[in-house]
């Protein structure tokens, strides 16, 4: 419904989607920038040149099509495995929240999280490389301690938004958890 | 709290009628399965849902009343609100659509202990916030797993509410879906429907034949182990071969894949799909292997290929042969510039030399049964590849026998060097090894004993060299069986391993292994309740491979790359065979 302009980490434009499907189902996405053309460009570039090189060197034309080859399956892997398109988080209220990325190929993966286990969700601090980050995360009961904490998933993992971001996401998240 | 109503999608359309199914104990949810149309009386369907719970035990209910109006029903609407009378329950769900809508309708009336209806009808702005419709798809739930299988046991918690979702459709509720929509019985109601009695006939053919099979095979079992057990097995050399030969060890395995396949699984119904599916991957693994075995039979044998092999494989023999004499007489001359002892050279290349010559006088001696061998040795394919490749590694481990023998020759001296130079190392600091203590002790020694321990430091560091590169050069030789020997393993350990049966599953049906669910909503009108689609999210690939790979001794902890190489230089013996201690399977 809104589309509005916020920046991950690196200060790269990202555009959080609030869509409000009820009153106990909210449904929140990140979307990254798409893949630039330049940078798919330079790297093909590079190979392609260091390829030519070796092949100026050994003048076989099989480091030529190896190259071609190396490339596109490259590219194929990477929009497949680590290019995520959009992330985006499913709250539903007493029944669970859904955390779902779709890959820039289309590949989907999700896990579901039932209510029963949910502890709560928080916003929380890490030291990332180095500097420190905010980063949303549910944290999930331990069934044979009920205070304790057992597991930690961290949201947002890939598109990795900042504060100001996270507390949109956190306060409506919050709206919904007290409700039930 | 929210109230949760896990509505089938297959009576999406269904006429009007009663909704059954269940509460779920620990949560505001009601779990519908199935719907009885409209005509019935009341009395038999009461009679038939106790008919329901006596056999299953479940606590199927009349939830509430479905319609859909079609034209000339209008009416219908207070008799179905009536009908919560008849059926007294605490809470009673009246569920309607209007046609050209998408979206349901749902009214929640509760009763109290006096018996008194309280209609709850919420103002129409705010009751739709209170309930979610979640819509499952009845079959792939039904035949669908949930992973991990093991249900961890708080004992203080209810189990999670998707394990009860899917447990209340499929625990206990398989006698309500015999009832067949087009049966004429006194009561018709929609669920899901399974996919027709004709296709099953080949089943229930196949099951009926599988129990004389069964049989067949158990018998057949348990004289092939009254045959293993007789005691002349038993005995020093036969018992130490067997342990040694990779075709014994398949042997093994396959009779053990065989005792699960028919073992009858006494074991609770929750692990029962587990069990079938373990079973199918063994058979399954067991008819890709058999059929790759027919496969290479049907080459073998044709043409004449086995001929050829055996002619082809004597020439090899001599040829490694002569390689091998070059090999140590270029070790016997001055091997790479470097300067050996050699009165030791001589004795050491002499004594490989002669047993070359032993080698090669034996393999001219078999040569005329090589053919017959390997005749023999190709029919044992037709039990499947991986006998074939393990007679293969076998063979392979006796044709090189001779440089197994160098290597141990080698090795062992080796051992003993270095064994010795730590050793005498220890006496040159004025130390010795304490046994009883398992500790390096500080020790005075005499002068004599410091001359001789000093003279023999230097003949063995001198020696050492020579040594050294004859081991070096045999070790390498062994390494290159070794890792053929492995990559032999390696492909049986996979067809033997291999869960095709669960990773086919998983590709064509993917909703029978889950790993959990997924959701999405569907349907956003104004002034409707939350309708939700429940998806089964799929095992990863990996996982399945995981989960259902067949036990074999791969799975057992393996020797690390450091310790190989830790061994190999102390001059340990490195085998093939003995699982836990080899470099490449």
């Amino acid at each position: 419904m809104e589309g509005e302009a916020f920046t991950d980490i690196n200060g790269n434009a990202i555009s959080l989607d609030c869509q409000n499907h009820s009153g106990s189902c909210r449904e929140f996405t990140v979307s990254s920038p798409k893949m630039s053309i330049g940078k798919v460009i330079v790297y093909t570039c590079c190979v392609w040149l260091l390829a030519y090189a070796v092949f100026f060197v050994t003048e076989n034309t099989a480091v030529l099509s190896g190259a071609i080859l190396i490339t596109l399956v490259g590219m194929m892997l990477h929009i497949h495995f680590v290019k995520v398109d959009h992330e985006s988080l499913l709250v539903i209220g007493s029944l669970g929240i859904q955390v779902s990325s779709n890959f820039a190929s289309g590949r989907e993966t999700t896990t579901f999280i039932e209510m029963s286990k949910i502890k709560d969700i928080v916003i929380n601090e890490a030291i990332y490389m180095h500097q420190i980050i905010y980063y949303l995360c549910v944290l999930l009961k331990d069934p044979t301690e009920p205070t304790a904490v057992s597991c930690v998933v961290p949201l947002f993992q890939s598109s990795k938004p900042r504060l100001n971001c996270l507390v949109k996401v956190y306060k409506s998240c919050q709206e919904i958890l007290s409700k039930c | 709290m929210l109230l949760k109503i896990f509505f089938p999608q297959c009576c999406n359309r269904a006429d009007s009628g009663l909704l059954v199914g269940r509460w779920l104990s620990g949560y505001d949810a009601a779990v519908v399965l199935a719907v009885i149309h409209y005509p019935f009386i009341p009395g038999q369907v009461k009679q038939y849902l106790q008919q329901l719970q006596a056999q299953s035990g479940g606590g199927l209910l009349v939830l509430g009343s479905w319609s859909l109006p079609k034209e000339g029903q209008e009416g219908i609407e207070c008799f179905l609100r009536d009908l919560s009378t008849i059926f007294p329950q605490e809470r009673w769900l009246q569920i309607n659509r209007e046609m050209g809508k998408t979206g349901f309708n749902c009214k929640v009336i509760h009763r109290d202990q006096s018996k008194i209806l309280i209609h709850t009808q919420w103002a129409s702005a705010g009751w739709e916030e209170k309930v979610i419709f979640i819509h499952y798809e009845q079959r792939k739930v039904m035949l669908s797993q949930l992973h991990p299988v093991e249900v961890p046991d708080t004992g203080t918690d209810p189990p999670s509410e998707l394990r009860q979702v899917r447990d209340s459709t499929v625990g206990g509720s398989q006698p309500l879906f015999f009832l067949d929509r087009y049966d004429d019985g006194p009561l018709k109601s929609t669920h899901w429907q399974s996919e027709g009695r004709e296709a099953s006939i080949i089943v229930e053919l196949l099951k009926q034949a599988s129990v004389p099979l069964c049989l067949l095979i158990s018998w057949l079992l348990s004289v092939w182990t009254c045959i293993c057990n007789i005691r002349i097995f038993k005995l020093y050399p036969l018992h130490f071969l067997s342990t040694k030969l990779s075709t014994c060890d398949q042997l093994s395995y396959r009779t053990e894949h065989m005792r699960t396949l028919i073992h009858l699984s006494k074991l609770f119904p929750a692990s029962l799909q587990a069990s079938v599916c373990r079973k199918a991957n063994i058979l399954v693994s067991l008819l890709v292997d058999v059929a790759l075995g027919m496969l290479l039979i049907s080459w073998l044998y044709r043409d004449e290929h086995i001929c050829m092999l055996a002619n082809a494989l004597v020439p090899v023999a001599d040829h490694v042969a002569k390689e091998l004499d070059q090999l140590l007489q270029w070790l016997m001359g001055a091997p790479a510039g470097l300067k050996m002892n050699r009165a030791l050279d001589q004795v050491l290349g002499r004594f490989f030399l002669y047993h070359i010559h032993l080698w090669i006088s034996y393999i001219h001696l078999m040569s005329p049964f090589i053919e017959g061998i390997l005749w023999y040795g190709g029919l044992s394919a037709g039990l499947g590849l991986t006998f074939a490749l393990s007679l293969l590694s076998d063979m392979v481990a006796l044709l090189t026998f001779h440089i197994y023998c160098f290597y141990v020759y080698g090795a062992r001296l080796y051992c003993l060097m270095i064994y010795g130079l730590s050793s005498l190392w220890r006496l040159f600091r004025g130390k010795k090894w304490n046994v009883l203590r398992q500790r390096v002790d500080s020790c005075s020694y005499d002068l004599d004993q410091l001359f001789i321990g000093t003279l023999l430091f230097t003949i063995l560091l001198f020696l050492l060299p020579t040594v050294a590169l004859y081991y070096l050069v045999f070790t390498l030789l062994r390494l290159v069986v070794v890792l053929f020997q492995g990559i032999l393993r390696l492909s049986v350990d996979i067809v033997n391993s291999f869960p095709l049966f669960a990773v086919g599953l998983r590709v064509f049906q993917p909703y029978r292994l889950a790993e959990g669910v997924k959701f999405r909503v569907l349907c956003e009108e104004p002034g409707t309740a939350l309708h939700l689609l429940m998806e089964i999210n799929p095992l990863k690939c990996s996982t399945v491979v995981q989960t259902y790979r067949i036990p074999t001794y791969s799975c057992y902890p393996k020797d690390s790359w450091a310790a190989l190489v830790k061994k190999l230089f102390i001059g340990e013996l490195i085998y093939p065979w003995r699982h836990k201690t080899t470099k490449t399977d």
